[in-house]
């Protein structure tokens, strides 16, 4: 930890000039006498206090105009983590688990006050001792961030790295993710690395692990008891199912979505039941068959990022659209209203799109359910524009299809065939 | 034994009391705390120990964590949301609780923080649903004056309160979710030395200056007290006593416990010219198959369910369990209280054996196949056979820690009886998490200079100002005040005509009656009760009634005063037909009239209240009574 963080200005002044930094003991005379440790600042405060954590654990800002005398203790109390560190059992199966970062990894950051995904992959293990006694599990930091900070230059990344490991005697990958765009990253996976031949689940929690109310921990052996009993290929998202710590659900990476902003079963397979259902030493299955379409692994780790995934609202400016297409862009997915529509003003513009040759697909905000574009007439206009329905693929995975599609095939009809194909469980009955 | 007298051992206690706020909303939602006993949602969840800031696990969480409990919480959606399930984040801080909790720093003359930052405070037993309570340190310093002399404040908190229990079932635990977050200030005072009763003085003085911002909730279980309590001897080790309910109980809680404390340092002085020390390998055996035979149901019971008979030898400590400084404090006992922590029933000691069914051949036998020397002293206890090492471990530390260093650092809980009994380790600074979620709290100057302006007056200057306003008596001023009718007093009195001292016993002595008489005060709404004055006003019923009413209400057959009026038969009778009334019993009583004379007034009293009771007062009647038999004479 650096020795002034967050102090700035006349804050910072004061420290150095009472040769004091962060972690010291400090005794100091105010209007009362406090003593405890000099804790670091949050940088969105201002700089007329510094911050000691008292004796008695709790932390106050003290006004340093106020503040007559600094006594610095004798013996000081570095700030410094214990780490834990798990001897593997002989005869377990062996787990990767890589971290990205995400709230799973996250406590307490002094820069803003806030968590910060910095738990390393091994304390994640490490906190969790009940792992050790299911499957001995290598852990490795790829980044740190948190799910809005995901890129697909990211997902290359996560793709990559699994790659390497299509042979060897891991029973199956887990990734702590940042839950927000989980299910983008898990549809990548699924296309990207289509037939990897173990199991690759994506865990997060809602609660970060600093907490004694974590649904990390629940997450993770559910995801470790997944690999180790279930094991079938694929890609899975594993989430408390609800609010109760005693059921995981385990769900296709492709059939998924966050769909509440805070509570622990905020994951939910649309239009189905999750395909695994983890309750202490049962798992349930709902799904029966192939999760990929292929047999063997063909990983095809490439993808194009111009696509833009469009939501039709009342009034959309089809201006808009014009722009995407002069920007170049190269494929459109559409959040269409009810069975799949966009409104008569913007015909003009999807005809232009057409003109140059883009990909145009079309899903529904409804989210849940099939487009359907022969019931209506718009639905009818809009596919003789060209627009392809894109059946029951979720809008946030056909972006990603199209994606990873247009990045690996240049043929439009074979890009439109493709986006049509049944991949791994995207699409389904 | 040696007879235990309080003055000889430098007793210092401190005061912690936790007052709820009558915000009407929880702290951090704007949920309305109702009781209830409906409840449409429930879940399950466990909880772990969690790393504190500084990187190491708080002592009383992992000793929860050992426990390992799963918790049932049962919510209602009018008194909680998603916040107490811990399914959503925080929202801001209630402005209210803040300006209240300044202002009960302020009349404290406590220093106000000017950058409060909120905190987690680790509490695993489940009573959080999110593993720890917030908690912000508003303000150090301050004192409180009690007769003169100064009591110190050490820290004002600002606090939500914890879910209620409902009750165990097995390894369950359920809690209702109504109240937690209700805002709570948490008042601590500096140790100060002082006699059992001046104790009680002070936390009567402290209850008072609270009530005396009108901003605090009333009435049972809205103020609880936790007394930390240590001796002169004790090498500076408090004790905090949790769940004190009433004042009655201090006193005896407070001289228990620092009996208790001065006999461990006896029991400590004793321990240390004995040659002891724990083997783990040798000196903890299980001894199940050695007690098949025995008698003692306990034992018997203990089998049937699958647990392990442990035995745990101690060498040279014979007759050391069983040593009694003074009266009911033993080395035994400290042991016991422990393993019923754990949830676990049965615990013996060779200084009390044989006795409980287990026989003198019993002894033997296990002596025999332990080679237990004659000098030797050992427990016999009955354990899951997973949790062995967790309790036995716990047992020898305990032992060790009162040999070595005296009295173990405790939080415990005062029985109903005045005793004290262990709840858990005492807490440590790693209990402490800033509250992520949430950022610092500023307090501006605007915000001091408010809650200056707003100290309110002291008791003694409330209860005068009571007393000459409303022309009440100092005893019925001191009551009111103290009970949680107080606003209602001012309101009726504000609204109505009715005479206050009457107003002021009805409120204080006869619903107090009613509730002794075993009747539930919380039926009677306060609506209802100034409803019933407004009617009494208007002459439609009899101050007689109102008992009546209120009877009726509390004893739950009737919700409303009209409700009960009915079912009373109560109804008001206009002046021309009480006239006949009246008259008329007059007329058919005209013998006795003549022959008694004005005297007759008494037996026709009871022939007319017969009729009119609670329709017309007594007062009434006497007056008309009177009048038609003087026109008779």
């Amino acid at each position: 930890m650096p020795e002034y963080t967050g102090y700035e200005g006349r804050s910072l002044e004061f420290l150095k000039s009472n040769n004091i930094v962060v972690g010291d003991s400090v005794k100091i005379l105010s209007d009362l006498t406090y003593s405890g440790i000099i804790m670091p600042r949050y940088e969105h405060s201002d700089n007329m206090h510094i911050v000691l954590k008292l004796n008695s654990g709790y932390n106050v800002g003290l006004e340093i105009e106020k503040i007559k005398k600094v006594e610095k203790n004798e013996i000081t109390r570095k700030i410094i983590e214990k780490k834990g560190k798990i001897e593997p059992t002989q005869g377990l199966p062996k787990i990767l688990l890589l971290s990205t970062g995400g709230t799973i990894a996250s406590k307490i950051d002094y820069r803003t006050g806030a968590v910060t995904p910095i738990l390393t992959a091994d304390e994640l293990n490490a906190s969790v001792p009940e792992l050790a006694k299911i499957a001995n599990i290598d852990a490795q930091v790829l980044f740190s961030e948190y799910s809005e900070n995901i890129m697909p230059e990211h997902w290359l990344a996560v793709a990559k790295k699994i790659n390497e490991f299509e042979k060897s005697d891991y029973s199956g990958i887990i990734i702590a993710h940042g839950t927000d765009t989980m299910h983008y990253t898990s549809s990548f996976l699924s296309f990207s690395l289509a037939g990897f031949p173990i199991p690759i689940v994506l865990v997060g929690s809602q609660r970060s692990s600093d907490r004694a109310s974590s649904d990390a921990a629940l997450n993770l052996i559910g995801a470790t008891k997944f690999i180790t009993t279930s094991n079938p290929k694929g890609v899975y998202v594993v989430m408390h199912l609800d609010e109760s710590d005693n059921t995981i659900a385990c769900h296709l990476g492709t059939r998924v979505r966050k769909n509440h902003t805070s509570k622990r079963g905020a994951f939910q397979t649309i239009g189905g039941s999750p395909a695994f259902i983890i309750a202490e030493n049962q798992i349930q299955e709902n799904f029966s068959g192939d999760y990929f379409k292929i047999k063997e692994y063909q990983p095809k780790i490439k993808l194009d990022t111009k696509v833009a995934l469009v939501k039709y609202h009342p009034g959309y400016d089809p201006n808009l659209l014009n722009q995407i297409v002069e920007m170049g862009y190269r494929g459109i997915i559409f959040e269409g209203t009810g069975l799949g529509h966009i409104g008569k003003t913007m015909y003009e513009s999807v005809k232009k799109a057409k003109g140059k040759g883009i990909f145009l697909g079309m899903t529904s905000q409804c989210i849940d359910g099939r487009v359907r574009m022969t019931v209506y007439e718009s639905g009818r206009d809009l596919l003789n524009l060209g627009i392809i329905p894109l059946e029951n693929m979720i809008p946030e995975v056909a972006l990603v299809k199209a994606m990873w599609v247009i990045g690996n095939y240049h043929d439009s009809e074979e890009i439109k065939k493709i986006m049509l194909q049944n991949v791994a469980s995207e699409l389904s009955d | 034994m040696s007879e235990f007298s309080i003055n000889d051992v430098g007793i210092k206690v401190g005061l912690e009391i936790h007052q709820q706020l009558a915000t009407n909303k929880k702290l951090f939602c704007g949920c309305t705390p109702i009781e209830t006993e409906e409840y449409s949602i429930k879940f399950q969840r466990k909880l772990r120990a969690a790393k504190s800031e500084l990187g190491e696990y708080d002592p009383a969480a992992l000793f929860e964590k050992s426990k390992s409990k799963s918790i049932l919480y049962f919510a209602n959606p009018e008194s909680s949301c998603l916040v107490e399930q811990d399914e959503e984040p925080p929202h801001e801080l209630d402005v209210d609780a803040k300006r209240i909790s300044l202002i009960i720093a302020s009349a404290l003359k406590s220093k106000i923080f000017s950058e409060i930052y909120p905190m987690r405070k680790t509490v695993v037993d489940g009573s959080n649903t999110t593993g720890f309570q917030r908690t912000m340190l508003i303000s150090q310093g301050g004192y409180l004056e009690v007769d003169g002399s100064k009591i110190g404040i050490q820290s004002i908190c600002l606090e939500e309160d914890a879910a209620k229990i409902l009750g165990d079932e097995g390894s369950v635990r359920k809690f209702g979710l109504e109240r937690l977050g209700v805002p709570l200030v948490e008042i601590a005072t500096e140790p100060f030395e002082a006699n059992p009763k001046h104790i009680k003085k002070i936390a009567l003085a402290l209850g008072r200056i609270l009530r005396s911002t009108k901003k605090v909730k009333r009435g049972l279980g809205s103020i609880r007290q936790d007394v930390n309590v240590s001796i002169k001897d004790g090498g500076g080790v408090v004790i905090e006593v949790k769940g004190v309910q009433q004042l009655e109980q201090l006193e005896k809680v407070v001289e228990y416990e620092a009996k208790r404390q001065h006999g461990l340092l006896k029991i400590s002085k004793k321990l240390q010219g004995i040659e002891w020390s724990h083997n783990k390998n040798e000196d903890r055996k299980i001894t199940t198959e050695q007690f098949k035979k025995c008698k003692s149901k306990i034992i018997q019971n203990a089998i049937k369910k699958n647990q392990e008979i442990v035995t745990i030898v101690f060498k040279n400590m014979r007759g050391m369990f069983g040593y009694s400084p003074y009266e009911g404090i033993r080395l035994g006992k400290e042991v016991a209280e422990l393993i019923r922590f754990f949830g676990l029933g049965g615990v013996f000691h060779s200084d009390e054996l044989p006795n409980y069914g287990i026989e003198l051949n019993d002894i033997e036998n296990l002596k025999e196949f332990l080679k237990i020397k004659n000098n030797a002293a050992f427990l016999i206890l009955a354990v899951p056979f997973e949790m062995i090492d967790i309790i036995v471990d716990q047992i020898i530390s305990r032992i060790y820690h009162i040999r070595n260093d005296g009295i173990p650092i405790d939080t415990r809980l005062a029985t109903q009886d005045g005793e004290t009994k262990f709840l858990r380790p005492r807490p440590g600074a790693a209990r402490m998490y800033p509250e992520t979620d949430i950022p610092p709290i500023i307090i501006s100057k605007n915000e001091l200079e408010l809650a200056q302006k707003n100290i309110p007056k002291s008791w003694d200057e409330s209860i005068k100002e009571l007393q000459s306003i409303y022309e009440i008596n100092l005893q019925l001023a001191e009551q009111i005040f103290d009970s949680k009718y107080i606003e209602l007093f001012e309101n009726i009195i504000k609204n109505t005509n009715v005479n206050p001292t009457f107003v002021a016993s009805i409120l204080c002595s006869t619903i107090t009656n009613l509730e002794r008489s075993g009747l539930d005060s919380s039926l009677l709404k306060n609506d209802e009760i100034r409803k019933t004055f407004e009617i009494l006003e208007q002459k439609k019923i009899a101050k007689e009634s109102i008992e009546i009413i209120f009877k009726n209400i509390m004893a739950g057959k009737s919700d409303n005063v009209e409700d009960a009026m009915n079912k009373m038969s109560i109804e008001t009778v206009d002046e021309t037909d009480l006239e006949k009334i009246i008259q008329k019993i007059v007329d058919e009583n005209e013998q006795l009239v003549k022959n008694q004379k004005e005297r007759s007034i008494g037996p026709l009293m009871g022939i007319a209240m017969k009729e009119l009771r609670g329709k017309v007062s007594g007062e009434t009647v006497n007056k008309l009574l009177l009048k038609n038999i003087q026109k008779k004479l």
